[in-house]
């Protein structure tokens, strides 16, 4: 007789809601008439979104003592009820910016997989053994793949999700190697007892842990896409549906910071002496190519893609500070930083819908003045990813950079200045192109006749994206102590 | 108070920008808002206790405790008579961009109201980090100010200025950081100074750059040239004396022992761009570009009084800020309107104006005599004062000062004999109409109060520091003040 191990069924609760929604929606592809279909699928989503959001919520207030579920191979805790909730929010948004895609085909499945992949993310972001990290991993990541591709009407589509399949497999494959690297040093798969037993046994300089540490951090920084593991960055947010760009940057970049410091401070803890330093050669690789590369970009997306490279660089400094600031200082940034992500990705679906291809910074010439709303709205998310006043942004950096002096690295908040110098060029560059031109002398750049009417829907997650970023910058303290607790159930 | 300050023109500028107005309800929103800020502003000078010297109207709310940072506002003396100033030359700016009834008026009058909160708040944040963010909000509006409504060359002036700024105010925000986890509070009233001058010159980077000291002005031609003439008002009347006053509360009181270590550099470049600054004036073809020069020039000799570092230069420094304030703005501003009839600010196609328009000519001559510091005048009293404060350190820079007295007359009497008098100028048509109602409404405050200065600039130069001042800094250690009966 096998003895099945406790569940504890409200630890997977909003795991378990976007499980739920996306059968149903999947259902809705075959059981659902035409023209019903993505209203229903849809709607569907949306509300599996907010319900998971809801239990995360509930899950955050009744987790005040971390403890493990299914036998410690999941981590019922603020940290990740707190990344749960970002997630949540965040693909609840990009539900709202979905919804005016023009794709006849497969409009149920795309709802479907964005189910899917939110389920994985928000599973993954309680996973707290080796083997339901890589499952995690593999089941949002799967989802992506497919959701890169799906849009028949893009040329670039098939790139974007080859490329994406094959440097997320490598990537993948990293991890599940380093990780079958530790088990071998260690003998377990529990994160925690994997720190015990580096504690214990003295393994802190074993080559094998530390080969597979090395590993399974060039396997995340794959998911974090930070330099020089991100080239696979561009082309996709460039190639995908442009919701689901901004649905990756957000949401893939939050549960991958979030799993990566889970997994350094629980099992790693003993060998910190080694990845801060390598974290920190990472972010500085990711401040300087991102901002470089961004530089030079034309396409709107493939800017915002290198920009969420330095985002990644910037982050990592708080990670790498190995601190409780640190961890508090992530997830503060993430919050904004999704906002931003999401609704300046919805900009420019809005611009792409409204032109028919893709958005170069010309084709945004004068658009803060046709369409005020979405103009002003990127405009703040220009400002906020350059760490400007008055948005969340500039808290976020705050915070990472007061981590990283903490940490003793004042060489490093040096670079991050000298980083944020450097991104304002880009960012200025399109605000320039939203106000300081006008539309009638960009060439090439006559809005179709046929605009579409306005995308109500989308114009709702701008604003509220708009008021996060805005808010998040006041109400610094509700969002820090969030936080703050989150992080206390992480052993800085 | 203090916050209300803030919070009306901010609160106006959202209603402009969020209200379907039309030009006219916007226009009347904006004048209105600023008629209310000027008369918050009487009311908080009259509750005001000038004497004291101690910081009033504070209010304080929490932001984010584990680092120790509030939004912490209040009012010292000083502050208030910089606001003051603010408040009076923005006042006109708006009027005149109503008068001249620039394009999309929504956004345009919103974002001179939003300037003028962010302007306000860098006067009163007494949070190292508030400051840093009002600091940069001034930097929004400007860009879009400049940038939309400038002239031809708009866009690069924008850049050149913009990068400027933000590569000084990166700085500061690196010894901004570095500082407040030291002190363990970002609160500025509870710092205690520091003696590293690496700190030191993050911040005046920031300052010499905005202010700006030779030989950081390279983004000042093209920026006051190129924009609006009500812009380049306020950025050369209102938004250097946020790089000054920057010297003083963050740079000099809190670190006394830097700055007396690199006083005599600070001194000697504000010696050269007085000069400098001057000499350029001198030889500029357009009006505009002597005004910016001047204005360089100005900034230096506020720049001498400040790092004086002795109570006589500080008044000196106030009382010129103050005054330059204001006659940087009616200038620019008279400039604008010369231009407006005119359609150049060439000198050479100018001249002639003062035959039969005498409200301009004497509107221009008044300006122009107290800008060269007539004896009598505020900005005699404004540079006695500083050229006293500076004689501690040594009898030279005072020489310098005096002769730049002399160069400043030369470049102002050009002026004003280059457009009211000489043979009339060939852009110069009889139609050109002389000074309106509309236009001396907000020429003739600006000019009203630099000549109640001139009768009494006691009036901030003595109350804008109490005994306090001096007993209760971080400078006071530095400058080994007995410490008996602090607040």
């Amino acid at each position: 007789m096998i003895t099945t191990p406790h569940v504890d069924w409200f630890a997977l609760s909003p795991t378990l809601a976007l499980l739920a929604v996306a059968a149903s929606a999947l259902l809705a592809a075959v059981l659902v008439p035409g023209p019903l279909r993505k209203p229903v699928s849809a709607t569907v989503t949306f509300a599996g979104f907010v319900g998971s959001f809801a239990a995360a919520a509930v899950l955050y207030a009744h987790s005040a003592d971390a403890h493990g579920a299914l036998t410690g191979s999941l981590m019922r805790d603020r940290w990740g009820a707190l990344a749960q909730l970002i997630l949540a929010g965040a693909g609840a948004l990009a539900v709202l910016v979905s919804y005016g895609e023009r794709t006849k085909e497969h409009v149920s499945e795309y709802y479907a997989l964005l189910a899917a992949a939110g389920a994985g993310m928000i599973f993954l972001a309680q996973a707290s053994s080796l083997l339901t990290i890589f499952l995690g991993v593999e089941w949002f990541s799967i989802a992506l793949y497919i959701l890169c591709a799906i849009d028949i009407d893009r040329a670039s589509r098939l790139e974007a999700g080859l490329k994406y399949l094959i440097t997320g497999s490598f990537g993948s494959a990293f991890l599940l190697f380093g990780s079958a690297l530790v088990y071998g040093a260690t003998g377990t798969l529990r994160l925690d007892l994997i720190g015990r037993a580096v504690a214990d046994r003295g393994l802190s300089d074993d080559p094998l842990l530390v080969v597979g540490l090395a590993m399974m951090l060039v396997g995340l920084a794959f998911k974090m896409s930070v330099a020089p593991f991100h080239q696979w960055t561009p082309d996709v947010y460039q190639g995908a549906p442009t919701p689901i760009s901004g649905f990756m940057g957000a949401a893939t970049k939050a549960v991958a910071f979030v799993l990566t410091i889970r997994i350094l401070q629980t099992a790693f803890a003993q060998d910190a002496h080694l990845w801060t330093v390598l974290l920190a050669v990472l972010a500085v690789a990711s401040l300087v190519i991102g901002n470089l590369a961004a530089l030079v970009q034309t396409d709107v997306k493939r800017i915002l893609a290198y920009s969420s490279v330095s985002h990644a660089g910037f982050m990592l400094m708080a990670v790498a500070a190995d601190s409780a600031l640190g961890g508090r200082a992530v997830l503060y940034y993430l919050i904004p930083y999704s906002a931003m992500s999401i609704g300046a990705f919805a900009v420019v679906a809005a611009r792409e819908r409204e032109l028919g291809h893709d958005v170069s910074a010309d084709d945004l010439a004068g658009y803060g003045w046709e369409r005020p709303v979405l103009g002003v709205a990127l405009w703040i998310f220009m400002l906020g990813f350059a760490g400007f006043p008055l948005t969340g942004g500039f808290i976020g950096k705050f915070y990472a950079f007061s981590a990283a002096y903490r940490h003793g690295w004042l060489w490093l908040v040096i670079i991050g200045a000298a980083a944020t110098a450097v991104s304002l060029w880009y960012y200025l560059g399109i605000v320039r192109q939203l106000f300081l031109r006008s539309s009638a002398g960009a060439a090439g750049s006559t809005g179709t006749p046929s605009a579409p009417p306005r995308d109500a829907l989308l114009q709702i997650a701008v604003v509220a994206c708009v008021a996060i970023t805005v808010a998040s910058f006041f109400a610094v303290q509700p969002l820090i102590d969030l936080a703050k607790h989150a992080a206390g159930s992480l052993p800085f | 108070m203090a916050l209300w300050l803030i919070l009306l023109p901010l609160g106006a500028a959202l209603a402009v920008w969020l209200l379907p107005l039309d030009r006219l309800a916007a226009t009347g929103l904006a004048l209105a808002a600023v008629l209310g800020e000027i008369g918050l502003w009487i009311t908080t000078l009259v509750r005001f206790d000038l004497d004291s010297g101690k910081l009033q109207f504070e209010e304080q709310a929490s932001w984010f405790k584990d680092l120790g940072v509030t939004f912490h506002l209040g009012l010292w003396g000083y502050s208030l008579w910089l606001i003051g100033m603010t408040v009076l030359v923005l006042g006109a700016a708006i009027a005149f961009g109503a008068r001249a009834g620039r394009e999309r008026p929504r956004a345009y009058f919103g974002l001179m109201l939003f300037l003028l909160a962010a302007v306000v708040a860098v006067f009163e944040a007494q949070d190292l980090l508030l400051f840093y963010v009002a600091w940069e909000a001034m930097l929004i509006p400007l860009y879009f100010l400049v940038g939309v409504w400038g002239g031809a060359g708009r866009v690069a002036a924008t850049y050149k200025f913009v990068v400027y700024t933000i590569a000084g105010s990166l700085l500061m925000l690196t010894s901004i950081i570095v500082y407040g986890l030291q002190q363990g509070t970002f609160d500025m009233t509870l710092t205690t100074g520091s003696g590293s001058m690496w700190l030191f010159l993050g911040f005046a980077a920031a300052f010499a750059i905005k202010a700006p000291l030779f030989p950081f002005h390279g983004w000042l031609p093209q920026a006051y040239r190129e924009s609006p003439p009500e812009v380049a008002a306020v950025l050369s009347g209102v938004v250097s004396k946020t790089a000054a006053y920057g010297f003083l509360r963050l740079g000099v009181i809190e670190f006394g022992g830097p700055s007396l270590r690199i006083r005599d550099t600070v001194l000697a470049l504000a010696a050269v761009g007085l000069v400098y600054g001057s000499i350029v004036a001198f030889r500029q073809p357009d009006l505009r570009g002597i005004i910016a020069y001047s204005s360089l020039a100005q900034m230096s000799l506020i720049t001498m009084g400040i790092f004086s570092i002795n109570l006589a230069g500080f008044d000196g420094a106030i009382l010129q800020m103050v005054n330059h304030g204001l006659i940087s703005g009616v200038m620019f501003l008279l400039a604008g309107l010369v231009e407006r009839r005119a359609g150049t600010s060439d000198v050479a196609r100018l001249g002639g104006l003062a035959r039969g328009r005498p409200i301009l000519a004497t509107a221009l001559l008044a300006a122009g005599m107290i800008a060269l510091a007539v004896p009598g005048s505020a900005t005699f009293g404004g540079e006695f004062l500083i050229l006293t404060g500076v004689f501690a350190s040594g009898w030279a820079w005072t020489v310098v000062g005096a002769a730049a007295i002399v160069l400043a007359a030369m470049y102002a009497l050009r002026l004003i004999s280059a457009v009211l008098h000489d043979r009339k100028g060939e852009a110069v048509t009889d139609s050109a109409r002389d000074l309106r109602l509309p236009e001396l409404a907000f020429v003739l405050p600006l000019l009203g109060c630099l000549i109640a200065l001139s009768i009494w600039p006691n009036a901030v130069a003595s109350h804008s520091f109490g005994k306090a001042f001096e007993r209760c800094t971080p400078l006071a250690n530095v400058l080994k003040l007995t410490a008996e009966d602090c607040p």
